[in-house]
């Protein structure tokens, strides 16, 4: 793993290394992947279904267990934390997920605020009595996604794209120092996709938030991303800007080259 | 020669004969069983009359003031023991429910919760209500305690059952916030059975009123005691004012029940 110049942790988003996940003994689906993400902008992770760009993005907030290595956060390894110091970790980091994983049958505004649960006591939380700090926060998330006269609807209400606003809306709300977001447009329409994807970079950009992206839609990952990786087999590929991405990288993260046509 | 050119297919259903041959040997062994009771038509009629009988010994209706007074004081213990037994039992299964559920919890929790539970659910609310009246004595307490054994018994089953069957992408977005445990559970976990929680505990109430009326007669307290003298004194009239009077009483729970529902769909 001789890198030759290690990352420095503070000039990064995020600093993986030797990041290691077998879900069956001695089958990785992770193998020894080491990354730094850059601090600004979006980095688009992408790959074939099935090559582990889940399963990577899951291990950064540990709702997936890494077997090995490090992830360096501000310059603190995820990777070993537990109980309230990953809670401290995670609620740093916000997270936007392929099927939205809203809370159906609450309102948008409680799925909204949902992002401070975190750092609200949960006799407070339960009593709905968040900081007015919050709910004004809540309020202007609503307005800039465009779900404001939603508020008050339950979730399961909304359409596909209306979700992912909230499900966006959410995870910016707790004020997050990184976003991840694992295919956020996969269960989407082309043109809700890109939508999405509009408001998902409008916002991180206005909030100086690095975004780390799970898509298989390479036009769309070139069209958003400052920064691709590529994966496949459990293994980074391509570590580069997307105009230095070829047919011959595409061929092989994907295999074969028909689909190129 | 036709049927030699199209190949012969195999039947498309296949006779399932273990399962014929059980059906045969249920309804052999019923009829069997029958005959065995002395279960005839002839005892049916007989039967019958007697019923008319005891029918028309009820009618009129009992509604002499103090015995109504009797009674009214007796559905209304019947109904403390109820609305009692169920908040109990309610408080009680919503931690013991949630203990159990395999997909939240570790099995070194969920398994004495399971126990537990299993428990509660081995005996009928009367037998239990037998051991309370020889432990506390005779009187409401025993029902009550009765009654709350049984609420958990049901309710914190199928709330367990509940939530082991909820979307754990919801929660999982919840603990991504870095939402503390009690957070998690009222925010990814709670909204998704809620309304299922309140099924349950509505229909529990509804079989505590009933069951209420019954453990009476083991001297655990409400109307079934009252009824239960009457039936021996052969006041027949009597036992159909308190039998109208509880029918009332299902009927009002059952429309509440509705109504609380609706507030929680």
């Amino acid at each position: 793993m001789a890198e030759t110049a290690q990352p420095a942790a503070d000039t990064h988003a995020l600093v993986i290394r030797g990041l290691r996940k077998e879900y069956r003994r001695g089958v990785p689906v992770l193998r020894d992947i080491s990354i730094a993400f850059p601090s600004r902008g979006i980095t688009a992770v992408i790959g074939p279904s099935g090559t582990g760009k889940s399963t990577l993005i899951r291990c950064i907030n540990r709702l997936v267990e890494p077997t090995a290595g490090q992830i360096l956060f501000r310059g603190v390894d995820l990777a070993p934390l537990r109980g309230k110091a990953l809670r401290e970790a995670r609620r740093r980091i916000g997270m936007v997920f392929q099927e939205y994983n809203l809370v159906e049958r609450l309102t948008v505004m409680e799925n909204v605020l949902s992002g401070r649960l975190g750092y609200v006591p949960p006799l407070k939380a339960w009593l709905r009595k968040y900081p007015q700090k919050d709910i004004n926060a809540a309020w202007e998330l609503l307005d800039s996604v465009g779900l404001t006269a939603f508020a008050n609807q339950r979730a399961d209400a909304l359409s596909g794209g209306q979700r992912q606003r909230v499900g966006i809306a959410r995870a910016v709300m707790q004020d997050p120092e990184l976003l991840l977001a694992d295919e956020p447009t996969s269960s989407l329409d082309p043109k809700t996709s890109v939508e999405i994807m509009e408001l998902l970079v409008a916002l991180a950009e206005s909030r100086r938030i690095p975004v780390i992206l799970n898509i298989h839609n390479v036009p769309l990952a070139k069209r958003f991303a400052t920064h691709v990786i590529g994966m496949a087999g459990g293994s980074v590929v391509y570590d580069g800007p997307p105009d230095g991405l070829t047919d011959d990288h595409l061929k092989t993260i994907y295999g074969g080259e028909d689909w190129l046509e | 020669m036709t049927s030699n050119t199209i190949q012969a297919r195999p039947p498309a259903f296949l006779p399932n004969w273990p399962a014929r041959l059980a059906w045969l040997a249920l309804a052999a062994y019923a009829f069997y069983a029958a005959s065995i009771l002395d279960v005839t038509w002839d005892r049916f009629v007989l039967g019958l009359e007697h019923g008319v009988k005891f029918i028309g010994r009820m009618l009129p209706p009992e509604v002499e003031a103090s015995k109504m007074a009797l009674m009214l004081r007796g559905l209304y213990e019947t109904l403390e023991i109820a609305v009692i037994s169920s908040a109990l039992g309610i408080a009680l299964s919503l931690p013991i429910g949630l203990f159990a559920a395999r997909n939240l919890m570790p099995a070194w929790i969920t398994w004495p919760m399971r126990f537990l539970i299993a428990l509660c659910r081995s005996f009928h609310q009367v037998i239990i209500a037998i051991l309370f009246v020889k432990a506390v004595g005779f009187g409401a307490l025993a029902g009550i305690l009765a009654l709350t054994v049984a609420s958990i018994g049901f309710i914190a089953k199928l709330f367990a059952e509940a939530i082991e069957e909820i979307s754990l992408k919801q929660v999982e977005a919840i603990r991504a916030t870095g939402a503390p445990f009690m957070n998690v559970i009222s925010y990814g976990v709670m909204p998704q059975v809620l309304s299922r929680f309140i099924g349950f505990a509505t229909y529990q109430f509804d079989s505590n009123l009933r069951n209420s009326t019954m453990v009476g007669i083991v001297g655990a307290g409400g109307i079934g005691g009252t009824m239960f003298a009457a039936f021996q004194k052969f006041d027949y009239d009597y036992l159909l004012t308190i039998l109208l009077a509880i029918i009332a009483m299902i009927m009002v729970s059952e429309a509440l029940q509705n109504w609380i529902k609706k507030l929680y769909q």
